[in-house]
């Protein structure tokens, strides 16, 4: 019943930003989880707050000033952007599904960062440190998860249901991440990030090619034409690399 | 004699423009000239020359080679 009631084109939007937020909320959430292990939680949620309240300002200026920006060129620009990000996932999951760069570890990460902190000096009641490093993680990752729902959302009309979709996966993951704590290892992360750059890449072309007044042989059905076209090519290219792999070294 | 340290706004203003640098170009500039070439090649096709199939045809095939280009460029870096 759902799946009849919304496009395709919703759809393939609702897994994007899913997906994409998801990745992106598991990489914050293993800086603050180290951060408020590591130095107590006050600061570390202090600084998770603050970068919330500093995306939401963001949020709230970019979103109308985007909308005012002529249609074509809006598409285009968007269009580049995740031709280009999309592009950049898909190689960092190609290179890490045929073994060329090392799978991303948040166990690591999570041991790097608690580490760093260590050795950072006396813990205070209001402890900068903490509130810093959490503020950094939240913004940096969470202004990813903007700039994709801005992105995504504005060129398919529908910012609404991307927000929603972002937000749907912060919760998720976010609850998920304090009932296994540390277990964010689990996330098969690498299968994620192929997919959304999949989509992104698939999303890329069909807005560029909107920006420079391409018409779409089956207008927005060629946007899964797109997603199944980049599949084939990225599940090509990882056999390609991981029969040549044998004499190769991996890649930082 | 120390330099003055840098103002709030132009501190916000350069991580910014530092986070667009990093968001699309980092470390792979190949895929950023990439972009900007295939925005070029099919801009040319469709407005100048009026062919829309051809740019329709060039746009996806053109971002299959960049990826696969940029690939196999971090294979020949892990070979060195």
């Amino acid at each position: 019943m759902f799946a009849t009631s919304v496009s395709s084109g919703a759809l393939v939007l609702v897994v994007a930003v899913f997906l994409a937020s998801a990745v992106e909320m598991v990489e914050a959430l293993t800086i603050v989880l180290a951060v408020g292990h590591t130095r107590g939680w006050r600061s570390a949620l202090e600084g998770v707050g603050a970068g919330l309240a500093t995306l939401a300002v963001l949020v709230a200026a970019l979103g109308p000033a985007i909308v005012k920006v002529p249609i074509d060129v809006l598409h285009l620009v968007i269009g580049g952007i995740l031709l280009i990000f999309g592009m950049q996932w898909l190689r960092k999951a190609v290179l890490r599904s045929s073994g060329l760069k090392a799978m991303h570890d948040e166990d690591a990460i999570y041991q790097e960062t608690v580490n760093g902190l260590s050795i950072a000096g006396p813990r205070q009641q209001r402890d900068r440190i903490s509130f810093v490093v959490a503020f950094k993680g939240v913004f940096l990752e969470g202004l990813e998860v903007v700039i994709l729902v801005i992105t995504l959302g504005t060129s398919a009309h529908r910012l609404g249901l991307a927000s929603v979709a972002a937000l749907s996966a912060v919760v998720i993951v976010g609850i998920a991440g304090a009932v296994v704590a540390k277990q964010l290892s689990k996330v098969p992360e690498n299968a994620m990030k192929m997919s959304v750059g999949i989509l992104l890449v698939s999303y890329g072309t069909f807005w560029t090619g909107e920006g420079l007044k391409v018409k779409w042989p089956g207008a927005d059905a060629t946007l899964l034409g797109f997603v199944a076209l980049y599949a084939l090519a990225t599940w090509t290219l990882v056999l390609m690399m991981r029969r040549e792999v044998g004499d190769v070294t991996t890649v930082a | 004699m120390s330099r003055a340290k840098p103002s709030w706004a132009v501190r916000v203003v350069k991580g910014f423009a530092i986070f667009w640098w990093d968001f699309l170009v980092g470390d792979t500039p190949e895929l950023f000239v990439a972009a900007l070439v295939i925005i070029a090649v099919v801009a040319l096709l469709r407005i100048v020359l009026q062919r829309n199939a051809l740019a329709a045809i060039a746009l996806p095939v053109l971002s299959i080679v960049a990826l696969g280009v940029s690939v196999r460029r971090a294979r020949g870096a892990a070979r060195k």
